[in-house]
Order: C-alpha cells, then structure tokens, then sequence
C-alpha cells in the first residue's frame, strides 16, 4: 500500500513536472484529431458531422461502412490515397508521417463508426 | 518506381513541348469550370469566381489601402543614387508602364529577369545595396511601376532565337505540375483541379491571372508584399522546402504563369485577404 502510494505520488509528480499542459501531449481522441487543423484537417476537404467551415474537395464522410469492406481498408486510403488514385488530392497521412500510425488508428476507429 | 516517375514527366513535357499548345489546354480547362467568365475578368483572382468576396473588395476599395505604398515607391523611384544616376537609366521606357512585359528572357544573362531582379541589378550596377525582395521598398517601387502599367495586357515573350528560354519556361511549368511537401501537393491540385472549390473555409482561385495582381496588399499581411512574398506563403502551406524569392526556380515558375496569362490586364497593386 505504501508502495502503492509512493509510486502514485511520483507518477503524478512526473506528470505535472515534465509534461506542460499544452494540447498536443494529451492524446487526443479520434474526432478532435480529424478536425484539428495542424493533424488530420480533414475537414479541409470533407464534410464531417458538426463540423465547422468544411472545404469541398472530397465527399461527405458518412457510412463509411458501405463504401469500404474492412477497417483495413479504410485505413489504407487514409494512409496513402495515392494508391487508390494517383492523381487525388489527400495527402498521404501515413506515408508521410503528418499522423503517427496509433493517430490513424484512432481517426479510422472515428471515421468508421460514423452514421 | 523513381525513374517512371521521371519518364512520365519527360514524355507529358515532351508530348506538349509548345508554349501556346499549354496556353489553350490551360485555358480551356477554366473556361469549363467558369463558363461565364472573359479573359479578362481573371485579372480579379478570386473576386472573379466570389459574389460575396467581390462585394467586401469593392468597399474596400473606395479607400484603397496600397495607395500610399504607391506614393512611398514613386518617390523610392524618383530619388537618386549616391553616384546620381536612377532607376529610370536601367530600364527601357524609363520604368514606366512596363511592368506587363515582364518576366523577361534575357538572353546575354541566359536567365529569366523579373521586374524585381531588374530593380536589383540596377541597384548593384550603381553600386548601391540590394532590397529583400517580399515586402518594404521594393514591393513599394513595384507598386508604383504597376500602377503606371494599369490596363496594359500581359505579353509575355519566349524567343525562339534561344533554346535555354523554352528550357526555363519548362522548368518552371513542371515546378507547377510537381507535388511537394509533407502534404504532397503541386500549385496545380489547388489552383487547376480544385479552383473554385473550398479548402476549409478558404474559396481558390484559378491560377490564370495569378501575376496580374502584384504586388497586393494583403488583409493578413497588413501591408504591401511581393508575388514571390505569396508563392512562398502558398509552400508553407503545404510544409514544403520554402525556395528563396527570386531564385531560378520561382522566377522561372513566373515566367510559366506569366505566360499563361498573356492578355490579361495589369491590375496591380491590388487587395486581398
Ligand atoms: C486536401 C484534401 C483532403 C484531405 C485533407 C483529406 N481528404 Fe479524404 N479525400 C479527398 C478526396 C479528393 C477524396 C476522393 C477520392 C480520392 O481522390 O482519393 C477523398 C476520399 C476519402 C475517403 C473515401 C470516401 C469515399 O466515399 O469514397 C475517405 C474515407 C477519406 N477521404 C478520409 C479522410 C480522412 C480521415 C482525412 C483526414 C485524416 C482526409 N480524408 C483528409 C481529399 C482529402
Ligand atoms: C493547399 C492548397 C494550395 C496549394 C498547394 C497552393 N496554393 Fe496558392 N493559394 C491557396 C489559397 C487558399 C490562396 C488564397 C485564396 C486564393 O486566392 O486562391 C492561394 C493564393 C495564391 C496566389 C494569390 C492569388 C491572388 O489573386 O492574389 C498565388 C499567386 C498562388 N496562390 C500561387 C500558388 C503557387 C505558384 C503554388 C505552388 C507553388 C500554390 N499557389 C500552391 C492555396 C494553395
């Protein structure tokens, strides 16, 4: 128990230490990383959900689960779309690191559930 | 995978090797997209293709926020060197209403000369300091020149007497058409394919008349920048490489642009967002 304690109390103490309370060290969920400008920006070319200012380049993302047949899938096109057509305009999220790959698992866990 | 890459670049260059062939594939292609729209109307970049954008433009218009970044450059212009000499001496018409002939092939240079880099020569030829090149003075002084070439059309030359001029005018096409960037994009995914569309809440304008604005004085910016001030605004955009102002590169991407625009009426300096 005192163990317990002791380890708690540096874990917490670390935290407030070395992590500043800025955005981007607090994982951000699947949503917020679509929508925020300087990670997914999808919305810069798709109308997501509540959505703000949604650019127009590709289509609405919505029932996902009718156009592509597996998660898998899916994730593929996010991480590099060029390899479903070379002349897209989404830029290739994986292939290029702009996410990390556990970032484009949670966008693909967000995208496809969508209604 | 790389080397395909390049044989597809060298064969889609090769197959339109013509200038004016680019032209009108180039200008048919808005044609489709803005059927409405003349020559002409271009020369308003986004205000063209933007009901709502035009009308705030043109209030602000009334009161047009570059006009004292054109009295500062006329009187940059007008002042004389240390050795008394001006910038009127370096350039043909004495400066005045010149700027649609420009960027120019120069051929005893062998490079592409922009009305910028003409100014700059001129500085170092009478021995004076060069400007930086994206805002200040010298968006100042190309104010003033562009005002006085107000409604004179775009007519960009590449002489056939020098094999480098098509060369430069090529480099400077397949810089436009080659992605870059983390995003992995070229000038011409947003301002070919997706002109007229909106990326977030931003509308894009067609690329033809993309030079015939300059320089502008940008809402962002709060004052008066260069063409090549934007090209490079337009890189960051896309987390690419930023290329110098007036290196061969942009200079050479201007020529590109500029030619695609011949006929299009001078119009600088202007405002945008
Ligand atoms: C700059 C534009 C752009 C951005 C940013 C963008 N996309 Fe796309 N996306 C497109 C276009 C255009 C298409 C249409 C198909 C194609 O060109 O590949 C598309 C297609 C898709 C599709 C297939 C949809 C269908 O109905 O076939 C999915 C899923 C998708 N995008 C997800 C995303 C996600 C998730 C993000 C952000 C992490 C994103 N996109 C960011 C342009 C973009
Ligand atoms: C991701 C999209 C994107 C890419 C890629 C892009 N631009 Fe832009 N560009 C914009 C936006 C947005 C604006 C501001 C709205 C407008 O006028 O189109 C703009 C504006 C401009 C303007 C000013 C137009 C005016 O009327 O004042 C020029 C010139 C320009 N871009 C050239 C380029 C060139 C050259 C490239 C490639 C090196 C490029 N852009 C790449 C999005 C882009």
């Amino acid at each position: 128990m005192r163990l317990f304690l002791l380890l708690s109390f540096f874990g917490l103490a670390s935290c407030v230490t070395k992590t500043p309370p800025s955005e981007h060290k607090i994982p951000m969920p699947g949503k917020q990383l679509a929508f925020t400008r300087s990670k997914g920006n999808c919305l810069a070319c798709h109308v997501i959900e509540d959505g703000e200012s949604p650019g127009n380049f590709g289509p609405p993302l919505k029932a996902i689960q009718k156009k592509f047949k597996s998660k898998q899938q899916l994730r593929q096109q996010i991480w590099n779309a060029t390899q479903f057509n070379p002349n897209t305009s989404m830029p290739p999220f994986g292939r290029n690191k702009i996410l990390t790959e556990q970032e484009i698992d949670k966008v693909v866990d967000y995208i496809w559930q969508l209604p | 995978m790389r080397l395909l890459k390049w044989f597809v670049i060298f064969f889609v260059t090769a197959a339109f090797a013509n200038p004016e062939q680019d032209q009108l594939l180039f200008r048919q292609h808005y044609q489709k997209l803005f059927p409405k729209l003349k020559l002409q109307d271009y020369a308003d970049g986004i205000y063209a293709i933007d009901a709502d954008a035009r009308e705030s433009w043109q209030i602000i218009e009334e009161f047009p926020p570059y006009e004292l970044a054109i009295e500062a450059g006329e009187k940059w212009f007008n002042e004389p060197f240390a050795n008394g000499k001006h910038y009127s001496d370096c350039l043909p018409n004495k400066g005045i209403a010149i700027s649609h002939l420009y960027p120019k092939w120069d051929e005893s240079q062998g490079k592409v000369i922009t009305l910028a880099l003409a100014l700059n020569q001129c500085l170092e030829k009478n021995g004076e300091k060069p400007l930086p090149y994206q805002k200040g003075k010298i968006a100042e002084i190309l104010a003033y020149l562009a005002y006085t070439s107000r409604d004179k059309l775009i007519n960009i030359k590449i002489p056939d007497t020098d094999p480098r001029a098509l060369k430069a005018y090529q480099q400077g096409k397949q810089y436009y058409y080659q992605r870059r960037g983390q995003l992995n994009f070229s000038c011409a995914i947003c301002h070919v394919q997706n002109a007229g569309k909106f990326i977030r809440s931003e509308r894009l304008s067609p690329s033809l008349g993309h030079t015939s604005n300059w320089p502008t004085y940008r809402l962002k910016w709060g004052e008066i920048g260069t063409l090549h001030r934007r090209f490079i605004g337009c890189h960051r955009q896309i987390r690419a490489k930023i290329p110098e102002p007036q290196s061969d590169e942009l200079r050479n991407l201007e020529y590109f642009l500029s030619y695609m625009g011949n006929g299009i009426p001078i119009n600088g300096p202007s405002i945008r967002k």
